[in-house]
């Protein structure tokens, strides 16, 4: 592996600039001059964890109206606008985030960023469209309860994380149906600040062009954010839901570590061991040795605080019990041992999907945003790689046995319980 | 100073072999093209294509199924296959290092083993995907709305065939079709992004020299077209006990992948329906009376699909299919307008751009065009021919096609529904 430094190394230009405005605002922008694409996110800390008891929902109502209208432009100016520029943009909620972001040919960057200022700066708010916003909340409400995997997956992040840090971004019919205009105003004066808010911009445009309008755009936003307590909520537990569904869906987790801790990357790298790509503990005996499913997979999750590792497996019912049977017994068994094979395996991947990420600039400026909310500082690809290539089986079998999982949190739905651990 | 460059061969085996090369790309991408998909099943073959394809990463004479797996991991990137209609694909994009190890593994996993004891395991995860689907909206819907177009034959067969016809299927079945379906001339090898064209076409002319002695097995015995395939119902509206949402697919018929106005066309569906800005949008998603209402194209070697797919609440269906259907005959009468035109087109020219950055789409649309269109359109002429469409073309292309006869499906826990459309 001693070449896939080099290769890194040759190939990747990482000129990352990082400005911190006396708002608070921190811009970060990456030129990756090769590409015809440019991308922005914003984040502001609007995620569910900040909505009040009782108006679940209010986070992502809130996202959704900010683009009903801001600054001089209509609702359907915006639209427009967002069309004409080639904007291919999204918004949506976090535990902690309310995000605005778009990718786009690199030349739209500059009238992009002007609009959505206007977006989070300036949103109407319309009174007269709440109830048209409140409706479309509650058809993805009601959307989930058709999607058994998601549905697994919030009640598992729920369990995981506690009643306000595992709240389902989409919210819920009682909060929603409570949300007044005052309750969208107050969120946005709150939340939508500068400081600790993060603007990324990465592909092909000109950083200096770029920072100085940002600071033009929002050098005079004005506002602190209000810090809001650690929760401790969530904890072991079985829940089952009963549905007459085709297969059995069982979705598993338990405690981890957060981004930023020391001991991510051991964890992450033996969460991939178990899952990333065919060749994977999972992937290879419980579905391509025993035929048991069609869908498994592992994956880390992280807050800002704590992290968790979240499965999922689908099955017909009558194979249920032995598809988490056999799950449950490969995750346990990674702290007996891996072959250095596998490990080798791993960091091929991350070196490609590397590599890979200088063909994406939505993909960078992703990852822009993610580490200085969660580190305070960009890893840059160098150094992530020089991370990954460090790893050694010793270190990762050596995390696996100090933190074994355990305390699990494990839903199931379909047409019967399965007998779990207690 | 051209982005990129293009360059094809034939192989004397009669394999085809197309590539765009852009030397400043990070990563090649690299896509067996097979012609070969439902659409070329009979009713006992139905699912084998897709069946087949999972079968592919079973092992061959050189690598057990495990080795082909490691390999692919080994190699990082990202890799796949995916079976449609009208074809099976085969596919990795890596560093370009790596060119020739991928080259050797997918060309050998195109000569698969074809075990009994693999067959019989691979048949069980075909029927977890099938119960997989089950479970997910629209729950069949898109499925049935070709079928009743269509005919449950040809563009109507289902990709993952039934339940019933996999557990049915044999591996002799298999293996016959196999033999008839990927000879070397059926196939288009697809490159992009970082390639060594020369070096590709050395290496695939040594890796399937093999190939030209596949004996095709006699034809299956052909379909009794009075008799429904086994698994399959024809009925427009499926009963969904425990859905919370009434999801309604409607179908009109559209132009198919050669056909030059389906550049227009694609316009239309996005003023119509996109997901966002379209006429749809705003009647029936901004006014949250409907959780989606989207339009989209499908284009198939000799015909077309323009969907339209409404989720909303089955109190509201009725009327909201009148929006739809009100909207639609209002085009097919009215056109468009120059603003919404200008708007559609360079939403499209955007999404081009974007979608051709990286080398693994590129590859796709390198495949798609050599394998079914014979052709090759870079992305200058591909963004200068929705450019040069015009709101008369679209009015013209919607007032023949809109009103052409629509197939439609609902999914409903309350089918009483229907009955009040």
């Amino acid at each position: 592996m001693s070449t896939s430094a080099a290769t890194l190394q040759q190939t990747v230009d990482e000129s990352v600039r990082v400005e911190q405005l006396d708002n608070g605002l921190t811009v970060i922008a990456q030129p990756m001059p090769w590409l015809r694409t440019a991308a922005f996110a914003i984040a502001v800390r609007g995620g569910v964890q900040a909505e009040p008891d009782g108006r679940e929902g209010l986070a992502g109502l809130l996202c959704e109206m900010a683009q009903r209208g801001a600054g001089p432009y209509s609702s359907r100016d915006v639209v427009a606008l967002q069309d004409n520029l080639g904007l291919d943009h999204s918004a949506g909620v976090s535990t902690a985030l309310a995000s605005f972001g778009a990718a786009m040919p690199g030349q739209s960057l500059h009238e992009a960023l002007a609009l959505y200022a206007e977006i989070i700066r300036r949103p109407h708010l319309p009174e007269d469209q709440l109830d048209e916003s409140r409706l479309g909340a509650l058809h993805e409400v009601r959307a989930i309860l058709d999607e058994p995997t998601q549905q697994v997956i919030l009640k598992l992040k729920a369990m995981q994380y506690g009643r306000r840090d595992g709240r389902a971004t989409c919210g819920n019919e009682p909060g929603l149906n409570a949300i007044t205009i005052d309750d969208v105003r107050g969120f946005f004066e709150q939340r939508f600040r500068p400081d600790g808010a993060i603007i990324g911009i990465a592909g092909n445009f000109d950083a200096t062009a770029a920072i100085d309008q940002v600071r033009e755009l929002f050098g005079d936003w004005q506002g602190q954010q209000i810090a809001i307590p650690a929760d401790r909520g969530g904890g072991p537990g079985y829940e089952h839901i009963q549905q007459d569904s085709s297969q059995t869906h069982i979705g598993l987790s338990f405690d981890s570590v957060p981004l930023a801790d020391p001991n991510y990357y051991p964890m992450r790298a033996g969460v991939g061991i178990l899952s990333d790509g065919m060749s994977s503990r999972l992937f290879d005996r419980v579905r391509e040795q025993r035929g048991l499913c069609y869908s498994v997979s592992l994956s880390a999750h992280s807050l800002i605080d704590r992290g968790a590792i979240i499965g999922y497996a689908g099955t017909t019912p009558e194979r249920a019990q032995e598809t988490f049977d056999v799950t449950l017994r490969e995750i346990e068994a990674l702290a007996d041992g891996i072959e250095p094979g596998e490990l080798e395996r791993l960091k091929v991947r991350v070196q490609s999907g590397l590599i890979m990420e200088q063909e994406s600039s939505w993909s960078r400026v992703s990852s822009l945003v993610s580490d200085w909310y969660h580190r305070g500082r960009i890893v840059t690809m160098r150094e992530l790689e020089q991370r990954i290539e460090s790893l050694t089986v010793a270190e990762i079998v050596d995390y696996w046995k100090q933190h074994p999982p355990g305390g699990y949190r494990i839903v199931t739905l379909g047409q019967q319980p399965l007998n779990v651990p207690h | 100073m051209p982005m990129s460059d293009f360059r094809q061969t034939t192989l004397a085996n009669g394999l085809r072999i197309a590539a765009e090369i852009d030397p400043r790309g990070y990563s090649a991408s690299f896509g067996y093209f097979v012609r070969t998909g439902s659409r070329d099943e009979t009713d006992l073959e139905a699912g084998v294509s897709h069946f087949l394809e999972h079968m592919m990463f079973k092992g061959t004479a050189r690598r057990t199924a495990a080795d082909v797996n490691r390999e692919l991991d080994e190699l990082g990137g990202n890799s796949n296959a995916y079976t449609s209609e009208e074809q099976t694909v085969y596919y990795a994009t890596v560093l370009p290092k790596y060119q020739d190890r991928i080259l050797d593994l997918l060309s050998d996993m195109l000569r698969p083993s074809l075990l009994q004891s693999d067959f019989d395991t691979e048949r069980k995860v075909i029927l977890e995907e099938i119960a997989k689907y089950e479970d997910q909206p629209p729950f069949g819907a898109f499925e049935r709305v070709l079928e009743r177009h269509f005919g449950p034959r040809g563009l109507g067969r289902r990709v993952l065939g039934t339940a019933e016809s996999i557990r049915d299927m044999t591996r002799q079945t298999m293996l016959d079709y196999f033999s008839r379906r990927y000879a070397p001339s059926n196939l288009v090898l697809a490159a992009a992004g970082n390639v060594d064209f020369d070096g590709l076409v050395a290496t695939a002319e040594r890796l399937t020299a093999g190939w030209g002695g596949l004996i095709p097995a006699s034809p299956p015995p052909p379909d009794d077209a009075n008799r429904l395939p086994v698994g399959i119902e024809l009925d427009g509206i499926i009963p969904s006990p425990d859905a919370n949402q009434a999801y309604w697919v409607r179908m009109n018929p559209s132009p198919h992948l050669s056909d030059p106005n389906r550049y227009p066309a694609r316009l239309m569906t996005s003023i119509l329906g996109d997901d966002t800005g379209s006429r749809l949008f705003w009647e029936l998603v901004d006014t949250g009376r409907a959780e989606s209402c989207t339009m989209w194209s499908q284009e198939f070697m000799d015909a077309g699909a323009m969907f339209t797919m409404l989720v909303c609440d089955p109190d509201d269906l009725a009327e909201n299919r009148e929006v739809v259907e009100a909207e639609i005959e209002r085009l097919s009468r009215e056109g468009v307008d120059d603003d919404e035109l200008k708007q559609a087109i360079n939403k499209a020219l955007a999404g081009c751009i974007m979608s051709n950055e990286r080398p693994s789409n590129r590859m796709f649309g390198v495949g798609n065009g050599w394998q079914l269109r014979g052709e090759y359109t870079d992305l200058d002429t591909v963004l200068d021919r929705y450019r040069k469409v015009t709101a008369d073309q679209v009015a013209k292309l919607a007032s023949d096609y809109l009103n052409r006869p629509a197939t439609d499906t609902l999914v409903t826990a309350s089918p009483e529904a229907m009955s009040e459309g």
